[in-house]
């Protein structure tokens, strides 16, 4: 919670001695509280007046990061409950656990399985990306050696053991890849936050219920470590919801330190299609972190969706890059498409002129990430844009003909677009699923009655 | 340390909407559903406990389109010409707790069927199933307006939930249910201030506010979901907040929309990394209503067998009793 002037007011010299160059302490407390100035202009604030405002400053939910810099996964510091409000910042990471019982050949088969969760949606790249490599058998060299192979393989690392010595082991194998160590418990927290110490990688803490992990994240955080992940110890689908805004709650709402890092749960469903159903409840819901039982493609690919789409920022919506693109390889004789950049409003048509199985070009408009009907209706997708982007594309030097298939939408554009830019003008369907049908009927039509 | 939690109170409430009438109330459902009344966001017992669960309609179409996804057409192939028998394999074989029934034949472009056809068939699926039901129109107005004041006098007192009023075709159907005894599934373009204005308009022909459902926009899974789910909490939060236009329990049809997605249909052969389509088609459904779950749904629609049989796991698992409330 921000601090008020009148707070900042209460813990400075109060002698109005000048030397901020602001007249009085209060007139310097209401500079400072809407950050205008910073503390060190005083020469005689206090010690804990530092560190108060320092406090202060710090975001409500700590950023914490995983895994080498690199590639680093970057996890809190979110600023809403609702994304409406804002936005959702760091997608959840996704963490698919992998034990350690097995040979080094399927452990090695299982890293590749993950490693293969990647793809590409709507102009994105999506992956998952960490491994939670749980140490099934206590022994230290089995657990250290697992690890090594997974980071060798490229992949980020959460390190999952009740035995310090066996995680110790591991995470010395790969502390360079700042691997997450999981977890801090009442039990082990002291010689668990010497380790994350030792090796510099954060830490998750588990307590058995809220109460027990505010003790512990606080203790640990007073021993100095604070690159921290919290999980509440919730395994159920309906206490990991309400542990989960809690702390979201908690944090944003009463800037509440104790439990002011990112948070992580675990999907606990036998079925593979409720685990998925559990990890994207927990994307919607404040997890920062998700770990998952091994995840099929078809899970992942599900898994993946959701968070890029409750992720995405409702202000700023996925855009495609405006002017000319392509589907298939499209020759002199292809027809000439028009679209907005709202990237889902590409995609479709890319997808549905892909199915046509006839190669074009599209001219993508600038319509600042609006779909057609919006963008028309906010006049972003009008005749003017339109003739420009055509315009600026240079399609005329690409094609032989001079005809352009707009959507159905925005048929009422026709007259003035054909004037603006002396191309003739085919109205496509409304609905981008109709353009297989258009490119099978009304293209063929205009091309031939054009060519005879 | 003692984390004192930070409960949330609204000073509005969600109405509470009953569908479906038993004998005793006028209709002949062995049984009623009932969905809203909550005082609080979703699966948040220690704010407030909610009344009313969550429940999952199945959708049966009395024609499905031609190019309906295989992945459907294995489930449900021995029905889809038999809405009745279809309705029956829903609630009885997949535990459907709604039926949704999709008018589809009266469409000009379909097969351009009479209101006597439509009504024979909602007669039809009305005395198969035990439960209540859901009528949706084939979405042409002209067509839909002749269709709705003969299906609803059909099912006088069944208190079925008719849809979708949208504004620009709305007082047909609600003076159909006015006159009936009927609800209204009154559908805006993901737009709250539509919404609004659409549940204003239905009011203002004398339906009162707690026999309207909002379905606030066809999304799914990576086509437009976000948007969805947004707007469907902004209207849950709204109407917690005393906005009584925008108080009322909400639906999603996730069916249609996620199996129009290339990832619920492409053969793995044509996208190996995808993984077996078999699950993925389900799967897409699935999650497109479950993740609608938390931003405050009401009534999923579901079509395939699975997707439903996983909504109403992942329902009863949020629902539980949970020790750290």
């Amino acid at each position: 919670m921000p601090l008020t002037a009148l707070d900042i007011y209460k813990i400075l010299p109060k002698t109005n001695c000048g030397e901020c160059a602001f007249p009085t302490c209060l007139a310097f407390a209401m500079q400072l509280a809407t950050k205008k100035v910073a503390i060190d202009a005083c020469p005689y604030a206090s010690d804990d007046a530092k560190a108060t405002l320092a406090g202060a400053a710090a975001p409500p939910i700590r950023l914490v990061s995983v895994g080498p810099t690199e590639q680093c996964i970057v996890m809190g510091k979110e600023t809403v409950l609702f994304r409406h409000e804002e936005t959702f910042y760091h997608p959840t990471a996704i963490a698919v656990r992998i034990r350690t019982d097995r040979s080094p050949e399927e452990l090695r088969a299982a890293f590749e399985r993950v490693k293969a969760l990647q793809f590409d949606r709507v102009g994105q790249y999506v992956r998952v990306e960490l491994v939670a490599i749980e140490d099934a058998t206590g022994e230290p060299e089995r657990f250290a050696s697992a690890a090594a192979l997974a980071a060798e393989m490229g992949l980020a690392l959460v390190l999952m053991g009740s035995s310090t010595d066996a995680l110790s082991a591991a995470a010395s194998a790969v502390k360079q890849h700042r691997p997450l160590l999981y977890a801090a418990t009442a039990e082990n927290w002291e010689a668990m936050a010497q380790l994350a110490k030792g090796c510099g990688c954060p830490l998750a803490v588990r307590g058995k219920n809220l109460d027990e992990l505010a003790d512990l994240t606080a203790r640990i955080a007073a021993s100095g470590v604070t690159d921290l992940v919290v999980d509440s110890g919730a395994r159920t689908p309906a206490a990991t919801l309400q542990d989960l805004t809690q702390i979201r709650r908690l944090a944003l709402r009463k800037t509440f330190r104790p439990l002011g890092y990112p948070a992580m749960a675990f999907a606990t469903a036998g079925e593979p299609l409720d685990q998925v159903a559990q990890a994207a409840a927990y994307v919607c819901k404040y997890a920062a972190l998700v770990v998952t039982d091994e995840l099929e493609p078809w899970q992942a690919l599900a898994l993946v969706t959701a968070r890029q789409n409750i992720y995405t920022d409702p202000q700023k919506p996925i855009q495609v890059e405006a002017g000319i693109h392509t589907v298939g390889a499209p020759d002199e004789t292809s027809p000439v498409l028009v679209t907005t950049n709202f990237s889902l409003t590409y995609f479709t048509v890319e997808a549905d002129t892909e199915a046509s199985r006839t190669p074009a070009w599209v001219v993508v408009v600038n319509t600042e990430g609006m779909s057609v009907m919006t963008a028309w209706a906010a006049d972003k997708f009008n005749a003017e844009s339109i003739a420009k982007a055509i315009g600026e594309s240079q399609v005329a030097e690409r094609v032989g003909h001079r005809r352009i298939v707009i959507p159905g939408g925005i048929a009422a554009l026709s007259g003035k677009l054909e004037e603006l830019c002396g191309w003739q003008i085919l109205v496509g369907p409304r609905e981008s699923a109709g353009i297989p049908a258009f490119m099978r009927t009304q293209w063929k039509q205009a091309s031939a009655a054009a060519s005879s | 340390m003692t984390v004192e939690l930070v409960r949330e109170t609204w000073p509005g409430k969600i109405f509470t909407v009953t569908i479906g009438a038993t004998a005793s109330e006028g209709g002949t459902r062995a049984r009623t559903v009932t969905v809203g009344g909550h005082a609080a966001l979703p699966f948040l017992p220690g704010d407030a406990p909610s009344p009313n669960r969550p429940v999952v309609a199945m959708e049966v179409m009395d024609a499905v389109p031609q190019d309906w996804p295989d992945a459907l057409k294995s489930q449900l192939g021995d029905v889809m010409g038999a809405p009745a028998d279809w309705a029956r394999k829903c609630v009885e074989a997949y535990g459907a707790e709604l039926i949704c029934l999709r008018l589809n034949s009266p469409h000009p472009d379909w097969k351009d069927a009479s209101p006597d056809a439509a009504v024979a068939t909602v007669r039809s699926v009305l005395e198969a199933v035990p439960v209540p039901l859901i009528i949706l129109g084939c979405g042409h107005a002209d067509k839909d307006n002749e269709v709705w004041p003969r299906v609803a006098e059909a099912t006088r007192g069944e208190r079925c939930l008719m849809g979708v009023a949208t504004p620009e075709n709305y007082k047909t159907l609600v003076v159909s249910c006015l006159a009936d005894g009927h609800l209204v599934l009154a559908e805006s373009p993901i737009d709250v201030n539509i919404q609004k204005q659409l549940s204003i308009l239905i009011t203002e022909m004398g339906i009162s506010p707690d026999r309207i459902v909002l379905h606030p926009g066809n999304a799914s899974l990576g086509y437009g979901l976000e948007y969805e789910y947004s707007i469907m909490e902004r209207i849950r939060i709204a109407g917690l907040q005393g906005d009584k236009m925008l108080a009322q329990p909400m639906l999603t049809l996730s069916g249609e929309e996620s199996w129009k997605a290339k990832e619920a249909k492409l053969p793995e052969a044509a996208q190996p990394v995808w993984g077996s389509e078999a699950r993925r088609g389900p799967a897409w459904e699935a999650i497109t209503a479950t993740s609608f779950l938390h931003a405050g749904a009401d009534i999923l629609v579901l079509m395939h067998p699975e997707a439903a049989a996983a909504a109403r796991r992942a329902i009863a698992d949020l629902s539980a009793a949970a020790a750290t409330a």
